[in-house]
């Protein structure tokens, strides 16, 4: 089966102008590979930071002006060109955005909702939308000032739920809601994935991604440093970068043990494995190479030279 | 509406005291003036042929020796009674001096604000879409070239080439030179305000221009502007639905604002067209010593930008959603 999404060796940078005319290129993602499946929920977890929503803009080519990428983005197993995600963003391929900030302050919701078509069918059709996340007709009337965090935050989730999308790409979907509000959101896209659609769910926590997701993709910096199975966080032998398994250490049910340090900025990054700086089983090696690539390993995916080590706590 | 009463009678409040600081600071720049108001008006020659009498006589009618704390609040107490007092210059009260001048002015500073609100809302809006196309270039420079021309010589500009080579339109003044009132037209008037009014423009224009393309830049990088692109809607709808919107907000702020600049660039001006307009009045009674109609202009032109500012809030208020309701809610 072909997958519905596919990234290859994707890399975004930003070109900064400091102080007058000095130009400064600063990578935020980095060789960056990744597919969904027809079905699939895939979740990228990451820190705050490590280039998880600029990943999802990338896709839907909205990235900011100074910003430069390169490598392949496959739909359906044909090159995204900007011609193509054009036709393809809005019906088929969907954005969840992150926050508020993504609404039009002047515009009420459902004008906005609406983008500009007046028929009674698209007004049916977000009624319904919005009424599946709890939200009646007057919430149409109101300003996003008006709403509550949770309040936007299905507003945004039904716009998307509104069209027949084949990719949904969710940032941070369900902060700010209440479990049991969140538990349906997620039904839901575990619904239109069992339909065929291929799901990007985008956050920061390790536990509902692999909870929700049948794959995860772990952040660190800007690059993947792990691709595991969702079965593979029952057992923290399982995994394979000491990363992810700090980061196993740090749920709640784990021990609630914190990562110490922190990632490094996008800025800073030196040559050799990125996360020496919080690694505790890093050796000479691992600094000394170039890069640290990633390779298959275990039915996943690893950016480290010496995976499954143990002694990380 | 209680809270929106509240506020305008805040600000009217703000008005008196800022009008009565700028009647001051006028006053006490005109008395330390070094003009000599006698021989600037009168002249060396016929003051020396004069007899001390006539010369008292017109030292009294020029205010002088008056001391001047006297003088001020002799004209604020006129004021609040609704009496601006008599121009010197003109033998004429202050109200009509400035009414029938006003009534000159008007005309083309309306014409100027207009024009230069909404062409440049347009050419901001334009630029800050088409941020760094050639169209953005195209209006970037012609705003930066404009607003670094100073505007009485692009008015010399616009004279030499539509009146003098072109010889289109009237070099100067209101009306035809030596037709009686009763004979000029409309036509005539309109001929004689539009260079005046156009120079107004284009320096206003350009300013607006460059203010909105700024936050016409912001509003597309905007994650509002972004998401809707996400959802599908084209460039074009972006622009006019979300960017428009977003703009024409600050853009009511800026066009209250540009009363003030408007108002200040038709002294200099109407000044080089020899208008017969409020701000030419302004320079006569400036360098003749006319100090109750130098006061009565200063005055009544801040009150008109004051005005305009307060109009500009007030409309603001009205049209955003979040102070609307917000006060609404109160
Ligand atoms: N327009 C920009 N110019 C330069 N750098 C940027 C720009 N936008 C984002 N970045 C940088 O890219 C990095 C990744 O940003 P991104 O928004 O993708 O993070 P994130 O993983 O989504 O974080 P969070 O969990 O907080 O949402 C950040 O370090 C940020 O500083
Ligand atoms: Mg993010």
């Amino acid at each position: 089966m072909e997958p519905v999404l596919q990234i290859k060796h994707l890399s975004i940078d930003f070109t900064r102008y400091e102080r007058g005319t000095k130009r400064r290129r600063l990578t935020v993602i980095r060789d960056l590979s990744l597919e969904i499946y027809p079905g699939q929920v895939v979740a990228v977890a990451g820190a705050s930071g490590s280039g998880k929503s600029l990943l999802a803009h990338s896709i839907l080519d909205i990235l900011p002006h100074n910003s430069h990428v390169e490598g392949e983005i496959l739909y359906d197993g044909t090159l995204l060109t900007p011609e193509r995600i054009e036709r393809l963003r809005g019906s088929e391929i969907v954005l969840v955005p992150q926050g508020v900030s993504y609404l039009d302050p002047l515009m009420k919701v459902g004008t906005q909702l609406r983008k500009g078509k007046k028929d009674p069918g698209t007004k049916e059709r977000y009624r319904i939308a919005l009424n599946r996340y709890g939200l009646g007709e007057e919430t149409e009337e109101l300003y996003p000032f008006e709403l509550s965090g949770g309040m936007a935050r299905r507003v945004m989730i039904a716009s998307a739920s509104a069209e027949s999308p084949r990719l949904i790409i969710a940032d941070e979907p369900t902060p700010g809601l209440d479990a049991g509000t969140a538990g349906r959101i997620l039904g839901h896209f575990r619904e239109l994935a069992d339909e065929g659609a291929g799901i990007l769910f985008i956050t920061h926590d390790l536990e509902l991604a692999s909870e929700v997701a049948d794959r995860v993709v772990v952040f660190y910096a800007g690059e993947t440093i792990e691709e595991a199975r969702a079965e593979d966080f029952a057992d923290v032998a399982c995994l394979r970068h000491p990363y992810t398994k700090a980061l196993w250490y740090a749920m709640p049910k784990h021990g609630f043990k914190p990562v110490q340090g922190s990632q490094p900025y996008p800025g800073q990054l030196r040559s050799g494995c990125h996360f020496a700086g919080q690694c505790e089983t890093c050796r000479e090696e691992c600094l000394e190479r170039e890069t640290i690539p990633l390779r298959p390993y275990d039915g996943g995916r690893v950016r480290c030279l010496y995976p499954k080590e143990e002694g990380q706590v | 509406m209680r809270h929106r009463l509240e506020f305008t009678g805040k600000k009217l409040f703000r008005m008196g005291v800022l009008l009565l600081g700028v009647s001051l600071v006028t006053f006490l720049l005109m008395c330390a003036s070094p003009l000599d108001p006698l021989q600037t008006n009168v002249g060396q020659t016929a003051l020396g042929s004069m007899s001390p009498e006539q010369v008292e006589k017109l030292e009294a009618y020029w205010g002088v020796g008056i001391p001047p704390a006297q003088r001020y609040i002799g004209w604020l107490w006129d004021v609040c009674h609704g009496d601006f007092g008599t121009s010197l210059l003109y033998r004429q009260p202050v109200l009509e001096v400035v009414g029938e001048r006003l009534a000159n002015s008007a005309g083309l500073m309306f014409f100027a604000w207009v024009i230069s609100g909404v062409l440049g809302l347009a050419l901001g809006v334009a630029a800050g879409a088409f941020r760094g196309r050639w169209q953005d270039r195209l209006i970037r420079g012609y705003c930066l070239v404009i607003t670094s021309t100073p505007a009485f010589w692009l008015a010399i500009l616009l004279l030499l080439i539509f009146s003098v080579w072109l010889g289109w339109l009237p070099i100067g003044l209101a009306v035809p030179a030596g037709t009686d009132a009763s004979s000029v037209t409309l036509a005539d008037r309109l001929a004689h305000a539009v260079l005046p009014a156009l120079t107004l423009g284009i320096t206003g224009v350009a300013n607006i221009a460059l203010h909105t393309r700024e936050k016409m830049v912001d509003v597309m990088e905007s994650d509002y502007v972004l998401f809707a692109r996400a959802r599908g809607e084209s460039a074009r709808s972006a622009v006019l639905r979300h960017g428009l919107r977003n703009v024409i907000l600050p853009g009511i702020t800026l066009q209250g604002a540009s009363v003030s600049e408007i108002i200040g660039g038709s002294v200099l001006v109407e000044q080089v067209f020899s208008y017969p307009g409020l701000g030419q009045a302004a320079v006569t009674a400036g360098l003749g010593s006319d100090m109750p109609l130098l006061l009565g202009i200063t005055v009544i032109t801040a009150a008109i930008v004051f005005a305009g500012n307060l109009a500009a809030d007030l409309v603001y208020g009205a049209v955003d959603p979040r102070i609307r309701k917000g006060a609404a809610g109160r």
